[in-house]
């Protein structure tokens, strides 16, 4: 079996290694070093898709990143990727394609009805025809747009493949490796600038492998490999294939994307399917040559029409014909080249010029061949539904607006070229303003913003060995800033063919009673007639043109279109083209896939995980974790067949009638120490700090200057000079960089410097009416009587040998302690608690129970101190002093902040006692409330309360306590629930506190 | 992505920083009587200057200092950085 359009001994592909593969559910075969596209273009494959919104029968069009066209939905290794380039894609054993855009079938689509009713999706056809009534947007607009309008098929899948990131740096960069980027490389690396090539494609030298040169003798491509095995070669030299450099970001950071594992079949385990790199260069050269511009005319998204340089491409580096009758269409010389190797390998085009009589080098190689030429013609209408098989052709007048004559002559393939594009996108995304350059027709680089300069045919140069001079220089002046050395490489002898002018024709007329659609942007479908339309309507800035029509708004981000929509906008308008000006170039230039932009930073790589010296003790105790900020904390401890409620309420219990043991481990910990730390507490809490004696604790609230809460917890004076600080697990990280800043900027007169030591300190709470009892076991040589060890006290201890800290703090409302070690021995701590503990019915409590222990106390944490809320809010009014200044402070006395009905902290149960109110419900007045209904507060912290054994709910409603006693409703939209509730005290349990006291 | 000099430890990615705001806001001095809108102009309001701006930025994954950062904010060009108690123009 063969390809029926694959030629012999033609191409770069390895006719040894024979790859099968599907498409649409049928087995093909192709060979190694094919792309998905010329593999089934070497199987007369042509109808690839379906278009976006008339659903016409769609094929391939270019050979490479330019493609509009052949996006196909991919499965390979268990993984379905949509919106993939069939012009990209490497073949590979078992890869399996199928169609996008179609449905039931590429071969019969019923969305190609659209097709006949072209008149309903006109330009704006989204605006206009999906607005009104609204009702209509859930049941049938939205459902009809979504199957209608779909590209591929997201995978909802996990997946599975291996992403990475990679950072980098070097003195060059250079964007692609056609003659422009190896000779710029060549010569930065030759003066000893750190110097990374890359090349989109899986082979290096771009035009070099296609274009019939010679450069000393060599053929382009022979050039291109003495070139490259000389830069691999060097250690200052990183070379990588498969790479497309996509966005050009502020300060020289380029972002690239890397196709490392795609096209390996039997990849080891820690080979990454993709990769991302972010590349700081000092200076970037942009070599990333040109794309070829295609002539409008009527049907001219057939399947079939290709670009000239793609046809090209296929033939050269795959060895595959698009056709073997092929039609050329063009306005300039290039497509000559391409006519030239149909001739060569035996197939007879026939070429229509747009111009009259041209000459050039080309021109006459072209009649030497016997090539047929037909001057000042050109193609009105392709003709074939899924494939081209006939053409209107016409010889323009002399203004060229209409036709002489029209013939109807038989073709399979037709290969367009109007000219070419530099590709300007990255130089554009640096912030280079271009200019419009009126030889070319065409945007080219002007005046740069960072450090980059395009080389070669992304800077308009087309001549061969124009190009190579500028790369030598370029690349060497780059470099030199750098090493300070220069290096002067002999410009090499070329052999090219030379080009004439172009003829500035791009989009053929259509004849009277003709009305063939004219397609600009494929992958939109956008038509001649939509952008008549919508400059019709008045739209005037080629911004809006480009959001109505949804011009060059697709995945390939008009790269074939652009210009042609441009120039057709400045015809109608009868403007130059500059008047009209370009539209913003964005990245990605092509796409990336989620997968390499999350990287590694998935699942529990997402962040990194914390986790105290005593991890493996919950571990092996059915510790069930939950995530605290980057902490992974237990939430409770499972015995048995319990829940999370039946765990929480027995160690909450627990807790109430004998002692428990929590890992305080993760709460943030600051030391402060400096001359000036006690007025820089003074100045950071709300209540006064500067009397605090050696050996005590305070309880601390900390503001923001707009007066809104930021942290609470309690602050401890070690020594004279030296304060151990302890913030909320959540807020650390921002209280350290909060105290720095008023340190370095707003006082650094004050002597005080502060550090973390959340991680230096594991730490145990030990709470309940027996905590006492199991301490004086813990620490047998220590006071720990009320009066020995009172509440808020703070003393070093000798924990069995090892130096602790001890404190008389309670978070839990009951008698506590906390007890801190060296991280090290944070591990020893626990199990000797647990240990001693035995005899008391110690019971370690996780974050649940320790969250119902402060929610029937009315302690206020994370869902109170929400940064909505200052102190009074909370009933925090006495820790605010009236004696001296503080961050904050002046906010408190503004009007909003001191009048009566603002929301304030209450407790709530639910009037059946039963019922558990979900955190984050509103609260209203009337059972039978409409939308929109007046919200009296809502709901913070809910727990099933040990103490009376009832849901109960810390709850902030406006009018605070006045509300205490009245009876309100507690609605969960989104739950459906609406719970009677009574309000209550938010200090549940012990409202005098006399527990931690006692 | 920015490249900023940081003064104690040399260029580094953005990454590494925290935006701190305006340079030139003061904090009232404490104890001094300050109507309602000279505390929130300090609180609150802030220029959205067009072109060059003088900025806090925090190397909170570095040295974690604070410094000055003189930046345009159309072309995100950084002309100068500085430690906090240096004078910059
Ligand atoms: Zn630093």
């Amino acid at each position: 079996m063969t390809n029926p359009y694959r030629l012999e001994n033609v191409g770069f592909i390895n006719r040894d290694k024979k790859i099968s593969f599907k498409f649409n559910g049928k087995e093909y075969f192709g060979f190694k070093g094919d792309t998905l596209a010329s593999a089934l273009l070497s199987n007369g494959i042509h109808l690839v898709g379906r278009s976006f919104k008339y659903h016409r029968p769609r094929g391939f069009f270019g050979a490479g990143v330019d493609e509009p066209n052949a996006k196909v939905q991919i499965e390979l290794n268990g993984y379905s990727e949509p919106n993939v380039n069939a012009t990209e894609i490497e073949l590979v054993e078992g890869i399996s394609a199928t169609s996008q855009n179609c449905w039931p079938s590429v071969n019969f689509d019923i969305g190609a009805i659209n097709n006949l009713l072209n008149r309903f999706f006109p330009a704006g056809f989204y605006y206009k025809t999906f607005m009104w009534p609204k009702s209509f947007w859930y049941k049938i607009y939205e459902p009809f747009i979504r199957k209608a309008a779909g590209l591929g098929v997201a995978s909802i899948e996990k997946d599975n493949e291996r992403y990475e990131h990679k950072y980098e740096y070097c003195d060059l960069l250079v964007t692609g490796s056609g003659p422009a980027g190896l000779a710029s490389a060549f010569s930065a690396a030759k003066s000893g600038a750190r110097v990374i090539l890359v090349e989109d494609k899986p082979m290096f030298g771009g035009s070099l492998l296609t274009d019939d040169v010679t450069i000393d003798n060599l053929s382009g491509k022979e050039w291109a490999n003495k070139i490259i095995s000389e830069l691999e070669s060097m250690p200052n030299v990183i070379t990588r294939k498969r790479s497309q450099v996509f966005g050009y970001y502020d300060h020289n950071m380029v972002a690239m994307f890397e196709r490392t594992g795609d096209h390996l079949n039997n990849k080891s385990k820690y080979t990454p399917r993709q990769r991302l790199w972010y590349i700081r260069a000092k200076e970037v050269i942009l070599s990333t040559g040109s794309i070829e511009r295609p002539i409008v005319f009527g049907n001219n998204d057939t399947p079939g029409i290709f670009l000239s340089s793609g046809a090209k491409e296929y033939l050269k580096l795959y060895g595959v014909l698009v056709g073997k009758k092929p039609l050329i269409f063009t306005n300039n010389d290039s497509a000559y080249e391409t006519a030239i190797e149909f001739k060569k390998n035996g197939i007879s085009p026939i070429i229509l010029d747009t111009r009259e009589n041209h000459e050039s080098d080309l021109i006459n190689e072209s009649k030497n061949l016997g090539i047929e030429i037909k001057f000042n013609y050109a193609v009105i209408a392709a003709h074939g539904y899924k494939k081209v098989n006939s053409a209107t052709i016409g010889k323009l007048n002399n203004s060229k607006t209409g036709f002489e004559n029209k013939e109807k002559i038989n073709c399979d393939c037709i290969c367009v070229s109007g000219f070419w594009t530099p590709s300007v996108h990255l130089a554009s995304q640096s912030g280079n303003k271009l200019k419009y350059d009126k030889d070319l027709d065409a945007f080219i680089p002007n005046v740069s913003k960072q450090n980059e300069v395009s080389v070669g045919a992304a800077n308009g140069t087309f001549n061969l060995k124009e190009t190579i001079k500028n790369g030598f220089q370029k690349g060497s002046s780059l470099s030199q800033k750098v090493t300070g050395k220069e290096v002067n490489l002999p410009v090499p002898q070329t052999n090219e063919k030379k080009h004439g002018k172009h003829d500035k024709f791009w989009c053929v007329p259509l004849p009277k009673g003709n009305n063939y659609k004219r397609f600009v942007d494929f992958q939109n479908d956008v038509a001649v007639s939509d952008i008549e339309l919508a400059l019709r309507e008045g739209y005037r800035s080629i911004e809006h043109v480009k959001r109505y029509t949804t011009l060059g708004m697709a995945t390939d981000q008009g790269k074939t279109s652009n210009l042609n929509g441009l120039q057709l906008v400045s015809n109608i308008e009868n403007k130059i083209v500059p008047e009209v000006g370009h539209t913003t170039f964005r990245p990605p230039f092509t796409p990336v896939t989620i997968g390499a932009i999350v990287g590694r930073e998935t699942g529990h790589h997402y962040m990194p995980t914390r986790k105290s010296p005593m991890h493996k003790w919950h571990k092996d105790n059915n510790a069930v974790f939950v995530d605290a900020g980057v902490w992974l904390r237990p939430r409770y401890y499972k015995v048995g067949n319990e829940t999370l409620q039946d765990a929480a309420k027995r160690e909450a219990e627990n807790v109430r009638k004998n002692v428990g043991v929590c890992d305080v481990t993760t709460l943030g910990k600051i030391d402060i120490k400096g001359p000036d730390s006690a007025e820089f507490l003074n100045r950071v809490y709300t209540n006064a700090w500067l009397k605090l004696p050696v050996g005590k604790a305070r309880y601390g609230l900390m503001l923001r200057e707009d007066g809104m809460l930021l942290d609470d917890g309690t602050t401890t004076r070690i020594s004279e000079n030296h304060y151990h600080m302890t913030t909320t697990t959540a807020q650390a990280a921002n209280v350290l960089t909060h105290l720095e800043y008023y340190l370095q900027v707003v006082w650094p007169e004050l002597k005080v410097n502060v550090v973390s030591s959340t991680e230096q300190w594991a730490g145990a709470a030990i709470a309940g009416p027996k905590s006492r009892d199991l301490l004086s076991k813990l620490l047998p040589t220590e006071d720990v009587t009320n009066d020995g060890f009172a509440f808020m006290h703070y003393k070093e201890v000798d924990f069995f040998g090892v130096k602790a800290r001890l404190f008389r703090i309670s978070f839990s409302g009951e008698l506590a302690y906390e007890i801190n070690v060296p991280s090290d021995s944070g591990l020893f701590l626990w199990e000797k608690i647990i240990e001693v503990g035995k005899n008391f019915n110690l019971q370690p409590y996780g974050t649940e129970a320790l969250s119902t222990l402060r929610i029937e106390m009315g302690h206020v944490a994370g869902p109170e101190l929400d940064g909505r809320t200052i102190p009074s809010d909370l009933s925090l009014d006495g820790m605010i002093s009236k004696k001296k200044d503080f961050i904050g402070k002046r906010s408190l006395s503004k009007k909003d902040f001191i009048k009566p009905e603002r929301q304030k902290i209450v407790g709530i149960v639910p009037v059946d006692k039963k019922t558990s109110i979900p955190e984050g419900s509103h609260l209203v007045d009337d059972k039978n409330f409409k939308l929109p209904a007046k919200k009296l507060g809502h709901v913070s912290s809910s727990c099933w309360s040990v103490e009376y054994n009832n849901p109960f709910s810390l709850a902030i409603v406006a009018g605070g306590k006045t509300m205490i006693g009245k009876k309100l409703f507690a609605v969960a939209p989104l739950k459906t629930s609406s719970i009677e509730v009574e309000v209550v005290s938010s200090h549940y349990v012990d409202p005098k506190g006399e527990r931690v006291r006692s | 992505m920015l490249h900023i000099k940081c003064p104690y430890c040399g260029l580094r990615s953005q990454k590494e920083f925290s935006y701190g705001g305006d340079a030139n806001v003061k904090r009232p001095k404490l104890n001094a009587e300050v109507t309602d809108k000279e505390w929130d102009d300090f609180v609150y309001m802030r220029k959205s200057p067009k072109g060059h701006h003088l900025e806090l930025w925090h190397h909170t994954s570095g040295c974690r200092q604070w410094i000055k950062v003189k930046r345009d904010t159309i072309t995100h060009e950084i002309y100068q950085t500085a430690k906090i108690e240096e004078q910059i123009s």
